[in-house]
């Protein structure tokens, strides 16, 4: 019975997303404020007939009620409840609804925090986004019903595929999908200002709160998809390039783009069409990366079904979707006023470059990650393009985007004195030198091309910090002066020195993890020894081990450096007999500094094992950094000047005061 | 600093990016696309000797024969209508399995014997990468259903 109210829940959700999509558009065309007032009433509507059917859903998992479809091919009574719940989202039809969950959350919020938004402004949002639902919950409830029956129901299900079974990956796809929809919002509120015909700097202000909060959630899901791979498949890697986080980068990497630029719409009234054409671009993309990674035209862990209609529905909305916005952009971006000028050397010209790279760097990812399918369907041949290629072409972009962000944050608005600035950073400079020295002179005859990797990481890091410290007048003022600078400095502020300084800890990581890491593979005998990076690893067998669901074969390692105990180890493989599956679990010890990271492999029959040992330094950084980065972004939220509330009085100051704001039009 | 200035300092900056990085692409792209081949393709088309490539197929039932090393594995990867010898030295995916579907990366050190730097087994006892299933059906030996 609660199956089928979820199911008739959905449906209303469908009817009220199509009223939300028209009535508010057709009444912010006539000025008529009856219609436009719809809007608020459906989003809330929308939302609540949403949660009823996630609610629903969600219930049949927890109860393992396998006359439903859905559950019975993707969950097992004896799975533990946290994978029950992650369950609902860890397939295809259940991660729709949760993908229109999270889209009509984001509606209800801006209804929400949007009360100060200009009316007609506010009702084409509300139905721009209603657009998006009526795309998604069409797509659920005609090719991916959640709720379909099954008779003769089953008397146990088919399971959650083991390697899913996982606490980092149950609450990757939540996070992920924070991010994809939350450029809906900045995607909707392009489209609005598209059809007003004008961006102004109040409209930056809207969009840019949104755009952080989807940029800060995408950061924490893909550093979890990837900290997932890092200790589930075992292979001590932690980035493929993998054509499916290639979907979820991309779209990071323009929301990068985005976040910046919408700074120099809001503060400097420039960049405006190209602002909203980003905006697009991320939803976009966003879009594309769910086409890809949901249509089966990948193959991974995450194309849970390879139904031929879902794929052409999926790829049918995405046409209509980007053609439609970026045909609407090319007839509405001229009437676009190009706003305040500004020199090549500024604040703006450093942001101007930021974009360009990031658009090229999320270009060849594109281009990296599309090739092999349109060769494909060119009949030329099947392909694959691999971690070289994106390495050789993406790290070219991203070591002078570092550099710049060392120096930009320095420049003056509109225009710059870049031989000042530089000579105020000789000691940056001479602190990034003296590291890169000392990474040269550690690394000589061993990847030496790492060190330069460590220096960009030290420039960009030491730079966040003088900037602080020259701000403070640390050491010229008396130390409470300094501490009261310090407080008396926006949150925002804060909110980018920790995006940078993250960005900063997850170069090092990058690179020392992949320059200097330490790999050795042997078969060990109970009681032998091997020595890997100055670590004493001590294998005292394997033994048998049963899990909730599962068995394992289960080694153990002391590790010991200089006679002094390291860790215990306990790395396993894990057999899941409800789908036949089985598993490596790496154990992993961690010194912040490194990682010492062993694996088991297969008895050779003769009573030895096979066993990985990894060294690889430096690599918590580079979840630390992701980390620190969200962590800037939500620094940076709670400044009372991005509160999506606040916006109004500042307005009204613009109206009077600034004549090229077009709100005054 | 005019406007039309300013725009054209942009466009040249736009453009030596633009340039750079199809360089970049076009470099990358030519020394690191990697091939995919069933085994009868690399045993009729001649595929040279060191070239990086793909191949994908079943590991044959009863094939697999270990090193005194325990490391060192070598098998016979077929699309059941030709065989190429394979040897790979490290730790097998726990997927890996005789009779299951795999793929292998890495390349030929003679005309049928190949050496793997990376073996791919995915996901499931029940999946077959769709390469290995469209290489079988290639070969006519596809005894799956109809997709």
């Amino acid at each position: 019975m609660i199956v089928e109210i979820g199911h008739i829940a959905l449906i209303m959700a469908l009817i009220v997303a199509l009223v939300q999509a028209t009535i508010p558009m057709i009444g912010a065309a006539r000025g008529d404020g009856r219609l436009m007032a719809v809007a608020s009433t459906a989003a809330g509507a929308q939302w609540v007939f949403i949660v009823i059917a996630f609610l629903s859903l969600m219930n049949a998992y927890v109860t393992s009620d396998f006359s439903v479809f859905n559950v019975a091919s993707n969950s097992h009574s004896a799975k533990p409840m946290l994978y029950k719940i992650a369950g609902v989202w860890g397939n295809h039809e259940g991660s729709l609804v949760l993908w229109v969950l999270i889209l009509a959350t984001f509606g209800g919020a801006i209804v929400l925090f949007g009360g100060n938004l200009p009316p007609a402004l506010r009702a084409r949002v509300l139905s721009v986004q209603a657009l998006i639902a009526v795309g998604f919950l069409s797509f659920s409830l005609f090719t991916s019903n959640p709720f379909e029956r099954v008779f003769p129901a089953p008397l146990d299900g088919n399971g959650l595929n083991p390697l899913l079974q996982d606490p980092g990956l149950a609450f990757h796809p939540p996070f992920l999908y924070l991010g994809y929809v939350g450029f809906s919002v900045a995607f909707a509120f392009a489209i609005a200002a598209l059809i007003e015909g004008r961006v102004d700097a109040a409209w930056a202000r809207w969009v840019r709160p949104w755009t952080l909060i989807a940029w800060s959630f995408l950061t924490i899901g893909i550093a979890l998809g990837s900290w997932w791979a890092y200790y589930e498949l075992g292979w001590g890697g932690w980035w493929y390039w993998d054509p499916v986080e290639n979907a979820s980068f991309m779209p990071w990497l323009a929301g990068t783009a985005l976040l910046h630029s919408a700074i120099v719409c809001e503060k400097r009234d420039a960049l405006k069409a190209w602002t909203v054409l980003l905006a697009i671009v991320a939803f976009s993309l966003s879009l594309l990366g769910t086409f890809l990674v949901r249509s089966g035209v990948l193959t991974s862990v995450h194309a849970f079904a390879t139904d031929p209609a879902r794929g052409v529905f999926i790829l049918g909305f995405l046409i209509f979707v980007v053609g439609g916005s970026l045909t609407l952009f090319a007839v509405r971006a001229p009437l676009l006023k190009a706003g305040g000028l500004f020199a090549p050397v500024s604040r703006e010209g450093g942001i101007v470059l930021n974009n360009l790279l990031f658009s090229t760097a999320a270009a060849t990812v594109l281009l990296g990650t599309l090739y092999p399918l349109f060769i494909d369907a060119l009949g030329a041949g099947k392909v694959s393009v691999g971690p070289p290629y994106f390495n050789t072409v993406f790290i070219p972009l991203m070591a002078p985007l570092i550099v710049l962000a060392g120096i930009a944050p320095m420049l003056a608005w509109k225009r710059a004195d870049l031989t000042g600035v530089i000579a105020r950073i000789k000691i940056v400079a001479a602190v990034t030198v003296l590291v890169l020295l000392w990474s040269v002179y550690r690394a000589w005859g061993n990847a030496v091309f790492g060190a330069f990797g460590i220096g960009l990481s030290a420039w960009l890091a030491s730079s966040v910090l003088f900037d602080w410290a020259v701000r403070i007048r640390l050491f010229r003022v008396s130390a409470l002066d300094s501490l009261q600078r310090a407080i008396r400095i926006p949150r925002a502020a804060y909110g980018m020195s920790l995006a940078h300084f993250g960005v900063a800890l997850l170069v090092a990581g990058v690179t020392a993890s992949s320059a200097w890491r330490t790999e050795a593979i042997q078969v060990m005998r109970q009681g032998e020894t091997i020595s890997v990076a100055g670590f004493e690893f001590l294998f005292h067998g394997v033994v048998r081990a049963e899990g909730p669901n599962y068995t394992a074969d289960r080694g153990h390692f002391t590790v010991t450096r200089a006679g002094g105990l390291v860790a215990e180890l306990w790395p396993e493989n894990r057999f899941y007999p409800v789908q036949q599956q089985p598993t490596t679990e790496a154990a992993i010890h961690t010194t912040w500094l490194s990682d010492l990271y062993v694996v088991v492999g297969d008895p050779d029959g003769q009573g030895g094992w096979s066993t990985r040992v990894y060294y690889n330094p430096l690599v918590p950084w580079i979840w630390l950094g992701a980390m620190v980065m969200a962590l800037g972004g939500a620094v940076s939220l709670s400044d009372r000047r991005h509160r999506v509330g606040a916006p109004n009085r500042r307005r009204r100051r613009l109206m009077a005061g600034e004549p090229a704001a077009e709100v005054a039009r | 600093m005019t406007r039309k200035k300013r725009r054209l300092y942009t466009l040249i900056g736009a453009m030596v990016l633009l340039s750079a990085a199809t360089a970049l692409v076009i470099g990358a792209f030519r020394d690191n696309l990697v091939f995919f081949f069933s085994p009868t393709e690399v045993a009729e088309k001649g595929i040279e000797v060191g070239q990086r490539i793909r191949m994908g197929g079943l590991v044959e039932e009863d094939s697999v024969i270990r090193d005194a090393d325990g490391l060192t594995v070598h098998f016979r990867l077929t699309d059941l209508s030709h065989t190429i010898m394979v040897t790979y030295r490290g730790i097998l995916p726990s997927l890996f399995r005789e009779g299951q579907g795999v793929i292998v990366q890495g390349q030929l050190d003679a005309p049928t014997h190949f050496i793997a730097d990376e073996i791919m087994a995915k996901h499931d006892e029940n999946y077959m990468p769709p390469e290995v299933a469209e290489a079988l059906k290639k070969s006519g030996q596809w005894k799956g259903g109809n997709e």
